[in-house]
């Protein structure tokens, strides 16, 4: 049966006031069964950075799915994608792009009013003019090294021993410098009898 | 109490770390990634220009791709979706692939060195039915060159450059289907050749420029017509009837149709049975295979025929190749016991034999796909890709496998976890610790080099080389953490692979079902597998072997079989052909005195068969009888029954054969209710503690039982994808059914929500995944289950006096009260699979593994689904780790456990406990693999690999030379205060 060559037109999602050459937006072409949802990938104003080595995201890797897997569809090189034959109700597309994350875009095909398509961001409720998709963000999926700093080596377990250690050498006799002699000795003396050794001793090996 | 203190020391750990994550220089020191593509069922070869040479591929895993010739790896590979089957693909100008797919309603074209798509086109046909792409070679509009879709009647030209539909004819006659098109050499107009209700052959001129019908013919055929036909000259074809016993030559000259009948057993001489003809594109040649061979037939001159060659074995065969104007090659494989003679044939002669030795466990040629090159001394050399009954894929030149593929891994249908041999005790040589010692401070300095940020790219990369070729992670014995295991998988083709954990490889590797075929066993297919005896005690000698179930045949009442195979070499225990059919396997909690495993085959009567059979294994299972049930889901009927087990079946007298007794039903109103999904917890988790601390110090008591099931559905306008329901009409209930006594423990309506519903069970709660229309956003909720029964048990008088029931068994015979607690998230992503992290002992906090539509594996934590989180937490419940309530759970990419990889077509994900206990091992298949370890609440119980012991020394050196300063000073000031 030859199919009817009617395509009730194409009636764009909004009247663009556009100083844009191409506006395409969500475009309906009613025929018969169903509409076509067609729109754009955008992934240029994204610079990816801690991305993989060897592994920058292309566009040729860009899925469009509709309806979690219902159908799919991969994105042209200008970043063009389009579902054809799609009945008249309330869609779901997800885009999928390794390295961003793009929100799913609710797409509502009017039944009374052929060809009136509506789309929306579910993630924030924003509604699209024209159904261009950018990522709401990159995503990095490794941890970033911290640059190496002074501050973090010393933050370490065995830099606050160091640390401490340093402290112990240096300040604490300077606390002793401080105490009058003849009040060390005596502590020293006492320190001896209640068999405390003190560490130099210790270490000296003598007691 | 101690586990109250350690619970809270993790969790005040894990409070550090919200999400898993590596760093980049760390990918791969616990993960590996594996490509694969799946079956071949197209193959065309790209070797005429210079530079790489590649043969791009589509395969029944709805995958294309292109492959390095040389080495089989893969250039690009993208999938489809999973109802866009390809049909065709073709190459155009020499730069683009083309892909028909969708029974020829869509047509793709990618661009050959990088698979960017270029241009898709959507050919709007109305009934999609058997579609041909056809690629005319010389047709020049312009710089342009066309392709035509053939679709019963309709002829639509494309246009290789961006795909718009040139021009479009419908030749609008009911049951006309186009079988063929060809345009001569240097002429504008096209012939298509179709047959009209297989008994009119009809031809048509078109303008191949505009589409224009130019002449058209009809004539009615002599036979039936079936629908295979062969072209083999520019000017006639060859088709088969519907009896498949003549051929029918069709010649189309100037206008005018004449055909002529040719009994096929005047050209081959003991010719029986029912013919095939394989595909040729010319030169009067034909190719006919018959039950006991393949016949080579050449066209002469006027309605006479002759056999020009016949191979004897019934092999088969490739596709012709055209080497010239003159000459056309055919390949024809055969297979006996572990070699393939591969014999190419030019012009129906024997042009070169090759055999080649194969390994046994590919089993036979399914297909094979012939190219040619040129040698240096201008002869033709062949090269031939041949797909194996395992699914691999093999190219073979010069009698040589150049490379191979293990693509059956593409189609795993089922996983189970191994352990690998305990390390023998032997001596290790001095040269060897002094070699490794050597290694490791090298290594160490590299790392140390690497923390401080000192390390060149080149160091990066000697570390990363390392850290791969590890010897450590790919020994073939077990190890202490439990890191090395073996995974044990069957695809789809029956074929049984053991990857070890460390890098992947295949450890072995073996196709079952050939072993079976046999008269009482006609196309034996494995359904499942199972862990068949896990040694642990009483049978430590010997070896853990695995259990594999299948039918004989393709109903459901066939017979079943069963093979017991060693995990540690793959070595065939047992083979056994059953006298029942398999309707489901059940592992029982119960091993025999051998350690040996008890399962229930429950076959298509509702007789439960007992296994292993043996005198103690009966023992075992009948003292536990009474306790044992059985649940059924009926999908169709929308009904759930359980059973308990009664001695003696109703087919048999075997001891080992037990009837089922219904006990309950749950039935759904069919009307209103549809079972879309149902979960269960796992049978070996582990739960550390049932007792929940809140942040007020109330104990909760969490209700946990294995027979938990939780069951899923939706209204029937609903039970469609999303797009095809109003909110309205839409409602989703779930259910927590405990499948002993048939009690609906809970029943939760959500409405305006449809499925897809993914759900996991684990402990005492449940997550599931569906769609909610009215936001038109997919949503999260967590079911939580308390026993209110012991919540009482607070009172200390009541401890006190022994009036608590905290040592009573938690069984489903007693009717406990219970409380639940629940939440809602929105959840960003469509999911795939889902499931639980498990650890060894239950004590580390638990992550929900998501596989989401971008194939990747989400490691989300609990926490995010707990139902006490709210919008402002009070200060106690901060400190406990309850995070702020939100309506969206958040996705961080760095707890994204597959990082930056994909694991195409995920469908299933699995995690299996490390003896380490902060430790899960994850494997994700689907045409990829991906495994990884992670731990949910870092790795508490054991040095990283990150961990540097360099820095370690130097620290110890530093207090060790500070220690020596200090008794020197100290010495100094001594002497200093006795001089004084």
């Amino acid at each position: 049966m030859e199919r009817s060559s009617a395509l009730i037109g194409s009636i764009f999602l909004l009247i663009s006031i556009s100083c844009l050459i191409n506006p395409i937006s969500a475009a309906a072409s009613g025929s018969g069964e169903g509409y076509s949802i067609a729109g754009r990938v955008k992934l240029d104003n994204f610079v990816t950075k801690g991305f993989g080595l060897g592994h920058s995201p292309k566009l040729s890797e860009t899925k469009v799915i509709l309806n979690g897997g219902q159908r799919t569809t991969f994105v042209r090189p200008d970043g063009y994608f389009s579902f054809h034959d799609v009945p008249a109700g309330t869609h779901l597309i997800e885009v999928s792009s390794i390295g961003y994350l793009f929100s799913p875009v609710r797409v509502d095909i009017s039944a009374r009013n052929p060809g009136k398509i509506q789309a929306a961001l579910t993630e924030n409720r924003r509604a699209l003019n024209e159904l261009v998709l950018e990522p709401m963000k990159d995503e990095q999926y490794y941890e970033i090294r911290e640059p190496f700093s002074m501050l973090s080596l010393v933050k370490s377990p065995m830099g606050l021993m160091i640390g401490f250690m340093v402290l112990v050498m240096f300040v604490f006799p300077k606390m002793m410098d401080g105490v009058d002699p003849e009040e060390m000795r005596q502590a020293q003396e006492q320190m001896r009898e209640h068999g405390i050794p003190s560490i130099s001793n210790l270490v000296a090996g003598r007691s | 109490m101690e586990a109250r203190f350690l619970l809270g020391f993790l969790l005040l750990l894990s409070l550090s770390s919200f999400a898993f994550a590596i760093y980049e220089d760390q990918v791969g020191l616990a993960d590996w990634h594996k490509r694969y593509i799946g079956k071949v069922k197209h193959a065309v070869f790209h070797t005429q220009k210079t530079g790489r040479r590649r043969v791009v591929v589509s395969t029944e895993e709805n995958a294309i791709a292109s492959l390095d010739l040389r080495t089989g790896d893969i250039l690009w590979r993208h999938v489809l979706g999973k109802n866009d089957a390809v049909d065709q693909i073709g190459l155009s100008l020499g730069k683009y692939v083309l892909t028909l797919s969708s029974q020829g309603s869509v047509l793709r074209a990618w661009n050959l060195p990088d698979g960017q798509m270029v241009w898709e086109t959507d050919l709007q046909i109305s009934n999609p039915s058997n579609s041909f792409l056809h690629v005319l070679g010389n047709v020049k509009s312009g710089r342009d060159s066309l392709s035509l879709v053939c679709n019963g009647g309709s002829i639509r030209a494309v246009s290789s450059i961006d795909g718009l539909v040139v021009w479009k004819k419908d030749l609008s006659i009911d049951g006309l289907k186009l079988k063929h098109v060809f345009q001569p050499p240097e002429s504008d107009t096209i012939y298509a050749i179709g047959f009209i209700d297989s008994s009119l052959i009809a031809l048509y001129h078109i303008n191949a420029k505009t589409g224009e019908l130019l002449k058209h013919a009809t004539q009615a055929s002599s036979v039936d017509l079936s629908s295979e036909i062969s072209a083999i000259s520019s000017d006639s074809l060859v088709a088969l009837d519907t009896s498949r016993s003549n051929l029918l030559l069709i010649k189309f000259m100037a206008g005018t149709i004449t055909n002529h009948k040719l009994p096929l057993s005047d050209i081959v001489q003991d010719f029986s049975g029912l013919a095939e003809l394989i595909p040729t594109k010319s030169n009067d040649i034909f190719v006919v295979k018959t039950p006991s061979n393949v016949a080579f037939i050449k066209v002469k001159g006027d309605n006479e025929i002759e056999l020009i060659g016949k191979a004897d074995e019934a092999g088969i065969v490739s596709d012709s190749l055209t080497l010239s104007e003159e000459e056309q090659a055919f390949a024809v494989v055969h297979h006996s016991n572990n070699a393939i003679s591969l014999q190419v044939r030019i012009n129906g002669r024997e042009a070169l034999t090759e055999g080649i030795k194969i390994e046994d466990h590919r089993g036979h040629v399914k297909r094979v796909f012939l190219n040619n090159y040129v040698r240096t001394d201008k002869s033709h050399g062949f090269r031939a890709l041949i797909v194996m009954e395992d699914e691999s894929l093999l190219l073979m030149q010069q009698g040589e496998v150049v490379w191979s593929r293990e693509d059956g891994l593409a189609s795993i249908s089922d996983a189970v976890v191994a352990e690998l041999p305990v390390e023998k005790e032997g001596g290790v040589s001095v040269v060897e610790v002094e070699h490794t010692l050597l290694e490791w401070l090298k290594g160490h300095m590299l790392k140390l080099k690497g923390t401080l940020m000192l390390s060149t790219p080149d160091d990066m990369a000697a570390i990363q080389a390392m850290h791969l070729k590890s010897t450590e992670r790919n020994k073939m014995t077990r190890d202490h953490n439990g890191f090395r295991k073996l995974i044990i998988v069957l695809t789809r083709s029956g074929k049984v692979y053991a990857l070890h954990t460390g890098d992947g490889r295949i450890v072995w590797a073996h196709l079952l079902t050939p072993l079976l075929q046999s008269e009482s066993c006609p196309s034996p297919s494995v359904l499942t597998l199972r862990n068949w005896r896990v040694p642990h005690r009483k049978a430590l000698q010997e070896n853990p072997s695995i259990l594999l179930v299948g039918r004989c045949g393709a109903g459901p009442e066939s017979h079943g079989f069963l093979f017991i195979v060693d995990s540690y070499s793959g070595k065939v225990l047992e083979t056994q052909i059953l006298d029942h059919s398999i309707a489901e396997v059940v592992p029982l909690p119960l091993a025999d005195s051998s350690e040996q495993k008890l399962h229930l085959v429950i076959d298509d009567k509702l007789n439960a068969h007992l296994y292993p059979r043996g005198s103690d294994a009966l023992e075992v299972f009948v003292r536990e009888m009474a306790n044992m049930y059985y649940y059924k889901v009926e999908n169709a009927k929308e009904v759930i029954k359980g059973y308990a087990f009664k001695k003696g079946c109703s087919t048999g007298s075997s001891a080992y054969c037990f009837g089922t007794r219904e006990l309950w039903s749950v039935v759904f109103p069919s009307d209103s209710e549809r079972i879309v999904a149902t979960a269960r917890r796992k049978i070996n988790e582990v739960v550390h503690t049932q007792a929940k601390i809140m942040t007020n110090q109330d104990v909760m008591y969490k209700y946990i039982t294995k027979n938990i099931l939780f069951v899923a559905t939706v209204s029937p306008k609903a039970a469609g994808g999303i797009g095809s329901a109003a909110p309205d009409d839409a409602w989703l209930v779930a259910y927590l059914i405990d499948t002993v006594t048939g009690r609906i423990l809970h029943r939760v309506t959500h409405q305006g929500a449809q499925g897809p519903v993914h759900a996991v069970v684990s402990e005492n709660w449940v997550v599931y995944h569906y769609f909610n229309l009215r936001a038109h956003r997919y949503e999260m909720t967590v079911i939580e289950i308390y026993d209110q029964s012991r919540a009482d048990n607070k009172d200390v008088m009541k401890l006190v006096l022994g009036k608590h029931n905290l040592t009573a068994p938690i069984t489903s015979y007693s009717r406990p009260e219970i409380a639940t607690k629940s939440q809602s998230y929105f959840f960003t992503h469509s999911v795939k699979a889902i499931a639980v992290t498990t650890t060894a002992r239950g004590i580390t906090s638990k992550q929900i593994l998501i596989g989401t539509i971008g194939d990747q594996v989400l490691a989300l934590d609990k926490r995010y689904l707990d139902p006490r989180r709210t919008a402002n937490p009070s200060q106690e419940e901060k400190e406990e780790g309850i995070i702020p309530l939100t309506d969206t759970l958040p996705i961080i990419p760095q707890s994204y456990v597959t990082h930056t990889r994909q694991v195409g077509d995920l469908r299933g994900i699995m995690s299996f406990p490390a003896n380490l206990e902060s430790t899960t091992h994850v494997f994700s298949y689907g045409i990829d693999l991906f495994y990884t370890r992670i731990a949910p609440s870092r790795t508490y119980d054991s040095l990283t690999d990150e961990f540097s012991y360099v820095l370690l020394l130097i620290t110890v050196v530093v207090l060790i030379v500070a220690i020596l300063v200090t008794w020197a000073m100290s010495q100094k000031k001594d002497l200093q205060e006795k001089w004084r």
